[in-house]
């Protein structure tokens, strides 16, 4: 219950933030707006180590444009199967993560927090280890069509144990 | 709480929404708890000066933690590599702790910590890394100079206590920030390497004395006093080699205190040529005199004895001056043995062999304190230069 609630105070926190940056943009319409990948920044990007099961990678995301992005897809080399993932609560309380629908939303001068237990991006079955200190590359891809390459490095992590919704088991890894 | 702070670390994060709801339930307490003490300690208002703000950089030519003036802790972890370990992953594992060590002496949580409300009070904390020699050949640096001493007779040594192929040297001036960088290296290094040994080491604490001050050791003696100074042109000449790095010899000296307790004040001050309550030498009056060895009691015998430790230590060499950086140490004991204590003794030098080594040998030969101290743990390293910004420390070597 604890998690949950914590959860929606973010949500909370994240909008009053939203709300703040929005005194200090542009009247709306402007300008065009500039690709989304050209406005996008990313911070502390790191992904959990892994044999061969899963990782996430975790890190701030932030908006420097004057206008909302939406990040639709995230790709990388290392893995065919990844994906944009949220961490809510099933109907048992237990914290899982699913698809986040219609992908991550950051507003104008606003900022994405990836953390373990909460949003993060998902790379399911790497075609390789991934181990501490490599750097791998990623691509954020938006819905505009544009797209934000960078690198982020692998830190052996013991947390980031989600499970996975279609699974009832709290155990670790649904995988 | 963490919401408020300023810079890279300002995030006002899930994490930190959920400690912040979390905690309004024990505010009240801490508030309290607060509160008392002030009251007991301090006119209410009146301000405290707080160093754990306060940085070093990082990033440089020379690794911090050398020519810093000494914190108040220090930790010596020694770490074996595992067997698999090669220049590739050796690599990798630089990279991972040069980022950490870049993060947390700034104040910044390392990437991947999960405590970092304890990132944020840095008070002066430096990480200061040294190869052993297998460290060494895998990053294709020289390693003539890193290699063990040669056997003193009065070495006691314990392999517990000696050699190591990567050592972090963690240091601040808050106990609390040396465990939380400890434990993120260490778990970083994990899995590469395995812990060989640790040692903790002490001084004074911050704000007790002048920073200036030569240190104590647990015998009472002033410990230090001739030494070269960090930023002068002699220091710079016998302790950086041309490419900005250096060696260190890390020797763990064990000090008896129970025969040092037989011994009477004056017995104590003629074992080492110095007076215990300023570090006079005993032909002067003040800590920073010149010794005169020459001077003879009415009786005829030298004043600071064949024996004294300071006769013993001086050579007349110039070259062969090293640079002393040493702590305590006091570890926990139990049953009739009160004590565990000694001295961590550190140098820096450019060459072992040239500047360490035949000090030793003369210390080895002959020194009254070597009756009331033992070496039980030895270990050089080479300590490479800094790096700058997206390097790591090593990076010379690799890309040589």
């Amino acid at each position: 219950m604890k998690k949950s609630f914590g959860l929606r105070a973010t949500a909370l926190g994240a909008s009053s933030l939203i709300l703040l940056a929005g005194c200090a943009a542009p009247e709306p319409g402007a300008a065009s707006p500039s690709p989304a990948g050209t406005t996008i920044e990313v911070k502390d990007l790191w992904l959990k180590a892994t044999q061969d099961d899963m990782s996430s990678a975790f890190g701030t995301i932030e908006n420097t444009g004057d206008h909302a992005v939406t990040i639709t897809r995230v790709s990388s080399a290392v893995s065919g199967d990844t994906g944009l993932h949220e961490t809510v609560a099933n109907e048992s309380g237990a914290m899982v993560m699913r698809e986040k629908t219609g992908g991550f939303t950051i507003e104008a001068h606003g900022k994405l927090e990836l953390a373990p237990g909460a949003n993060h991006l998902m790379i399911m079955d790497p075609k390789k280890p991934l181990k501490a200190g490599d750097e791998v590359a990623l691509t954020l891809e938006f819905s505009d069509e544009s797209s934000f390459d960078f690198t982020a490095p692998v830190k052996d992590f013991a947390g980031a144990k989600e499970s996975y919704d279609e699974s009832s088991s709290q155990s670790g890894h649904g995988h | 709480m963490g919401a408020e702070r300023s810079g890279t670390a300002m995030r006002p994060s899930r994490r930190g929404l959920l400690i912040a709801g979390a905690a309004s339930g024990l505010g009240a307490v801490a508030a309290l708890g607060i509160e008392s003490l002030a009251d007991s300690a301090s006119p209410p208002g009146a301000s405290e000066p707080l160093h754990g703000q306060e940085t070093i950089p990082f990033y440089g030519s020379h690794q911090a933690g050398i020519a810093t003036a000494p914190q108040a802790y220090a930790a010596y972890i020694a770490l074996t590599l595992r067997d698999e370990v090669d220049r590739d992953s050796v690599q990798r594992l630089l990279r991972i702790l040069t980022d950490d060590a870049a993060r947390l002496t700034q104040g910044r949580e390392a990437l991947a910590d999960t405590e970092p409300e304890l990132a944020h009070l840095p008070a002066r904390l430096t990480v200061t890394f040294g190869f052993g020699s297998r460290m060494a050949k895998l990053a294709g640096a020289a390693t003539s100079e890193v290699k063990p001493l040669p056997e003193f007779g009065i070495d006691r040594l314990e392999q517990r206590w000696c050699d190591g192929d990567l050592l972090l040297h963690i240091a601040a001036d808050d106990r609390l920030t040396v465990s939380h960088a400890q434990r993120m290296l260490l778990k970083d290094a994990r899995s590469f390497a395995t812990v060989k040994w640790t040692q903790a080491g002490f001084r004074r604490a911050r704000g007790s004395e002048a920073s200036s001050t030569t240190m104590r050791n647990l015998f009472g003696q002033i410990d230090g006093t001739s030494n070269l100074a960090p930023g002068t042109q002699e220091f710079n000449q016998l302790v950086w080699n041309k490419d900005s790095s250096t060696t260190m010899v890390l020797r763990r000296i064990r000090m008896n205190l129970e025969t040092w307790d037989e011994l009477d004040r004056p017995a104590r001050e003629f074992s080492v040529g110095r007076t215990l309550d300023n570090g006079a030498p005993l032909t002067g009056a003040l800590e920073h005199d010149e010794p005169n060895f020459r001077r003879l009691t009415v009786n005829g015998f030298a004043v600071i004895g064949d024996q004294a430790h300071i006769r013993r230590a001086r050579s007349e060499n110039p070259e062969e001056r090293i640079y002393r950086r040493a702590y305590n140490y006091d570890e926990p004991t139990t049953g009739e043995n009160i004590s565990d204590s000694g001295l961590i003794f550190v140098s820096y030098q450019k060459s072992v062999a040239k500047q360490y080594v035949p000090l030793q040998q003369r210390l080895d030969q002959l020194d009254a304190l070597n009756q009331w101290t033992t070496p039980i743990g030895s270990a050089v390293f080479l300590i490479p230069p800094g790096c700058q910004e997206h390097g790591f420390i090593g990076d010379t070597y690799f890309t040589a």
